[in-house]
């Protein structure tokens, strides 16, 4: 299959983040970055159906600045074939102007499958997978914690609170990947040396127009300290009580 | 003046309680804005219709019923369609989805289609003549976004008790609607929705949730945590990444930055050392418990009330005492 898989290149959330000056920037010198964590699955998703369906081509799209091509690079390691860098200055906030850009691509690439994270690690939108599926007037299933694809059909499941909801669709069709389809694999020493060869081709990002957009941004509320009030069963009256009398939970 | 459009959720013939929370931000956004209509779409198999008197009362001055045979599973191409189709001849300032399953993956179609942006995952929200703004939280949970949104109709998604239902009871006049297009014509098919089975409250709405992790041994071992819960009377089972990879328990309930995001009155977490990957999901819930015998356990840093200790000789104890306490009540 010819699979395409959007990647975002995202802040990694291990660190501890400050707000920059303009109060709607994260501290640049705080931050490191990384592939976001559902793009990993679905690169990873992407990788295990060509290995079990036969030869087939996974192309890594990422619209973002330049160092996006390391990101881009992270999933050449993996075993993708060949990457696209949309580029911009910083991408956009809003996932519709993200998705034209993307759709753009996408058009005339004559892809079986394509694939999204179901939402990226900063933006949290949950957005572009959809939409870019609208603009390119595909199928899409979206959040989706298993996939099967057979004889030019899919399979899938999607989470619903308390329930499980079994979809059937025809390809070529956008899917965007939830926790359960895959664990990326590490890229293999191989793996990165392979991928500095690999085709890596960049091009202007044609965004749309842009409506969604920060004002501020703010560090949520600290919660006061943890606090230990025990050892072992000796401690369990103390927090009955506690979530009685001063939690009121109980 | 402005009406307002609020997308009422359903499931096997039933309401959900996004979908009163739906009217209720709709009726919020109408009221401030002059004092427009709010219009509940509801969509489903014959008989969903019955339903419209809880909207009424939620709110909802008309409510738009879409009933067809072959909706009664869902179907999102049909159900994104007719909103869309509605929303553009209505002329409606706004849209209300819930940031739930169904309506994060409606609500971008629907914006797609009218050639519009969404404002995701609300806490809370506040619409004025031109402009929406509200706040989402992102970066995992770790920054809180004030987002502005121009353009109308702004479509937004909100996150599940981001707002309090109250009787607004409304005239509630029920418009039947067609389906936009042909749902036998609809791509992608939902084949099933099977319950789970498991226990009736959802990990997104139970007041308490009780989640157990590697700390616990083996799957066996979760029996503690289910009494636990069993013992608040009022709680559902959550556990960690490493017990729903090694297939301990259901992947559908792990809590965390890649799973579901809780925010109970209370959470429990037994034996889960509070990896910033399972904080993302749980660290705005009111009051936390940790049980574990690390007392260095990163966990310990957020529990409001910490014990160290083994869970084994720790939680039937608390167990017991839980359910004497309620006993006693
Ligand atoms: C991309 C990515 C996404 C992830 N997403 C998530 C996610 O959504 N949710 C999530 O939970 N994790 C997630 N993780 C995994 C996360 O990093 C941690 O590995 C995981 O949360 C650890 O689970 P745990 O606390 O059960 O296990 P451990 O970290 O192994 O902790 C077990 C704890 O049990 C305690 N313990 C052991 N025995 C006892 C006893 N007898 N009595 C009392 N205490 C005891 C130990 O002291 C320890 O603190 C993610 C990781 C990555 C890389
Ligand atoms: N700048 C980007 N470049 C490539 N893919 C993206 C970008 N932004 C979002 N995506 C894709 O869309 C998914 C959902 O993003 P969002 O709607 O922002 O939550 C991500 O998991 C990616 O697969």
């Amino acid at each position: 299959m010819k699979i395409a898989v959007c990647i975002k290149r995202v802040p990694d959330m291990d660190v501890r983040f400050s707000i920059a000056p303009d109060g709607k920037s994260l501290t640049p010198g705080d931050l490191k970055y990384d592939i976001s964590d559902f793009d990993g699955y679905a690169v990873e998703a992407a990788l295990q159906f060509n290995e079990k369906q036969g030869p087939g081509e996974v192309v890594v799209i990422s619209l973002g600045p330049d160092a996006a091509q390391e990101t881009i690079r992270k999933a050449l390691g993996m075993g993708a074939d060949r990457g696209v860098l949309l580029k911009c200055d910083a991408p956009p906030f809003d996932g519709a102007a993200i998705a034209q850009a993307l759709a753009a691509e996408l058009k005339d690439g004559g892809y079986d499958l394509i694939l999204f994270g179901r939402a990226a690690n900063d933006t949290g939108n949950q957005s572009v997978g959809p939409m870019t599926a609208h603009v390119l007037g595909l199928p899409c299933v979206s959040a989706v914690s298993k996939l099967d694809i057979a004889g030019g059909k899919g399979s899938a499941e999607r989470q619903l609170e308390g329930a499980v909801e079994s979809l059937e669709f025809p390809l070529p069709a956008v899917v965007t990947i939830d926790e359960g389809v895959a664990r990326p694999r590490l890229p293999s020493l191989k793996g990165i040396m392979a991928a500095k060869k690999k085709p890596l081709e960049v091009k202007p990002a044609q965004l749309g127009s842009v409506r969604l957009t920060i004002e501020k941004i703010e560090l949520p509320a600290d919660r006061p300290p943890g606090r230990i009030i025990g050892e072992g069963p000796a401690a369990v009256p103390e927090l009955v009580r506690l979530l009685q009398d001063e939690a009121k939970v109980l | 003046m402005a009406n307002i459009l609020a997308f009422a959720e359903s499931r096997g013939g039933e309401l959900r309680k996004v979908a009163l929370e739906a009217v209720a931000a709709a009726r919020q956004a109408a009221d401030a804005t002059g004092g427009g209509e709010v219009h509940a779409m509801l969509v489903g198999a014959p008989g969903i219709g019955a339903k419209a008197p809880q909207l009424a009362k939620a709110g909802a001055d008309v409510v738009l019923v879409v009933e067809h045979p072959a909706l009664g599973n869902g179907n999102p191409e049909v159900a994104a369609a007719t909103a869309a189709a509605r929303i553009k001849a209505g002329g409606y300032r706004a849209a209300f989805f819930a940031a739930s399953a169904q309506g994060k993956d409606l609500a971008p179609r629907v914006a797609a289609a009218l050639g519009v942006s969404l404002a995701s995952d609300l806490t809370s929200f506040a619409l004025s003549g031109d402009a929406l703004t509200g706040t989402h939280p992102t970066h995992t949970g770790k920054i809180i976004t004030t987002i502005l949104l121009t353009g109308s109709p702004a479509i937004v998604t909100l996150r599940p008790g981001a707002v309090r239902v109250t009787d607004q009871p409304r005239a509630g006049k029920v418009e039947a609607l067609s389906p936009a297009i042909d749902p036998a014509s609809a791509k992608v098919v939902v084949t099933s929705v099977g319950s789970r089975g498991e226990a009736k409250l959802d990990l997104g709405e139970a007041p308490v949730v009780v989640s157990g992790g590697r700390g616990l041994k083996e799957a066996a071992n979760f029996k503690l945590v289910e009494d636990l819960a069993a013992a608040f009377g009022n709680a559902a089972v959550g556990a960690t990444r490493a017990v729903t990879d090694d297939g301990w328990r259901d992947p559908s309930t792990q809590i965390g930055q890649t799973g579901r995001l809780v925010s109970p009155d209370l959470y429990v977490a037994v034996g889960i050392s509070g990896a910033v990957q399972h904080l993302a999901g749980m660290r705005t819930s009111r009051v936390i418990v940790a049980i574990n015998r690390d007392k260095d356990a990163p966990i310990f840093k957020l529990a409001d009330y910490g014990i160290v200790g083994d869970l084994f000789e720790v939680v039937p104890v608390l167990t017991e005492a839980v359910r004497k306490a309620r006993a006693g009540n």
